[in-house]
């Protein structure tokens, strides 16, 4: 059976959840493989919630929020810029693949963006293979 | 009222939490006078023998600090488990992994050739490695199994109580054993011996909103000793470690290194502090984060330091196939 990766969406409620939004009434198809959720901010985003979703078995998680300086918030979506940096260098450190990560800007106009940025996460990910973490099989027999 | 019946064991570990006991001083007497050490292998008498020979929860508490490495360590744990009525995870390797769990960032196979070859003090032209069974006269010996990866004690068997610390305060050392004499535990499955807000809610140090452009290695300034650690570029593991300690290492104007581990509600200590660490970051240009972000030269090891084996990703997770 062929690889279908899983992958985690969390979006922000003003930008990127409103980008997706556009991508479905504007009828446009791309990769089914992303599992969306809405935060109010990508400012919201803790690392706990990448590192949970890897453990939990997604194979990817994207981070998508306003472009910077339109944050609703002012500063949430650098924020999780910083994060999001400093958290793909532990990965790289615990064995996990930098790119099964990812932040991206996508505004409320840009549903083809959005598009754009899962299919292209989805193939990556497809070349990355599934997510499976050894930490997870360790026995202890 | 008999006396209280004690064990104390160390698994992978420094030794340093059975040294600690030691610090209670002349109130190691008050121990040794309500409580009967049946089985403390750095110190006393009493050999694994007895141990299994007594029967089910003859012990009234188990002492147990250290990480489980081997089948030894585990074999250890599942015995005095068998043995306690009460079983403490004693310190910060027994209580989520400790120092040895740094060693889960590698797989077995590199940490043996590191250690048995590549090591510059190290020679082995035949590149010699310890293994389990081994035939000579009179018999055989045998060497405990290392596991693939250091587990912290509540992965292997039920854990009682939790006693945090690297080593654990001596105050709270004894606030422990008083509880044990007088039978005045906690329900099972709590943190005994520190309480549940950040270190940073205890700190005497100023604070301010903080803002910083670079990360700076200790090596290289004094810190300001009435400042927040965090506000001139040291990272201090204050804000997802619960206090409990006293504040040992701020006090000798040392950065917070989370040996107490995280606060109940928090999963994932390393996550937690990465988020709080990164917040600080003075930039919005992508390029200038990344720098800042490089100044830190080993996550993993700052901010997992004592929990990495109980993380959500646990580390090896690019161990060579076996």
């Amino acid at each position: 059976m062929s690889f279908e990766p899983k992958i985690l969406g969390i979006l922000c409620n003003w930008c990127s959840y409103a980008g997706a939004d556009l991508a479905g009434t504007s009828r446009r198809a791309y990769a089914p493989n992303l599992r969306a959720v809405r935060v109010m901010c990508t400012g919201r985003v803790e690392p706990t919630f990448v590192l949970k979703a890897l453990r939990s078995g997604a194979d990817g998680v994207l981070i998508a929020g306003c472009h910077p300086g339109t944050c609703h918030y002012q500063s949430g979506n650098h924020k999780a810029l910083r994060r999001v940096t400093l958290l793909k260098k532990l990965l790289t450190q615990l064995g996990v693949e930098p790119d099964r990560v990812r932040i991206e800007w996508v505004s409320a106009s840009e549903g083809e963006q959005w598009a754009r940025v899962v299919n292209e996460l989805t193939e990556r990910i497809r070349k990355l293979g599934p997510f499976r973490p050894l930490s997870l099989l360790r026995g202890t027999g | 009222m008999g006396k209280v019946k004690l064990a104390m064991h160390a698994a992978a570990g420094c030794g340093g939490c059975d040294v600690s006991v030691l610090d209670l001083h002349e109130r190691i007497l008050e121990v040794a006078g309500a409580a009967e050490l049946l089985f403390w292998p750095m110190f006393c008498d009493g050999s694994v023998k007895d141990l299994e020979e007594y029967p089910d929860r003859h012990l009234d508490a188990s002492l147990f600090n250290g990480a489980i490495r081997n089948s030894e360590d585990e074999h250890m744990a599942r015995l005095l488990r068998q043995k306690s009525r009460v079983l403490v995870a004693f310190g910060s390797c027994a209580h989520l992994g400790g120092i040895p769990g740094l060693a889960n960032l590698n797989s077995l196979e590199e940490l043996l050739r590191v250690v048995y070859q590549d090591t510059p003090s190290t020679v082995n032209p035949k590149k010699s490695r310890p293994t389990e069974l081994y035939w000579m006269p009179p018999g055989e010996l045998r060497l405990p199994r290392m596991h693939g990866q250091v587990l912290a004690l509540d992965e292997v068997v039920r854990v009682d109580q939790y006693l945090p610390g690297c080593p654990p305060a001596v105050e709270q050392l004894w606030a422990l054993l008083r509880a044990i004499v007088q039978s005045e535990l906690p329900p099972p499955g709590a943190v005994v011996g520190a309480s549940n807000i950040a270190l940073c809610d205890e700190c005497e140090r100023s604070k301010g909103e903080k803002r910083i452009k670079a990360f700076r290695d200790l090596a290289s300034f004094v810190p300001d000793p009435e400042v927040c650690f965090l506000e001139q570029g040291v990272i201090c593991c204050g804000p997802a470690t619960r206090s409990g300690c006293g504040g040992r290492c701020g006090k000798a104007n040392m950065p917070c290194r989370g040996c107490y581990g995280p606060p109940d509600d928090v999963e994932d200590q390393g996550a937690k502090l990465l988020s709080s660490i990164a917040s600080v970051i003075d930039s919005d240009d992508p390029a200038e984060i990344g720098r800042i972000v490089e100044q830190v030269r080993d996550p993993a090891g700052t901010f997992y330091r004592y929990s990495l084996p109980s993380a959500f990703l646990s580390g090896a997770c690019r161990e060579e196939a076996s």
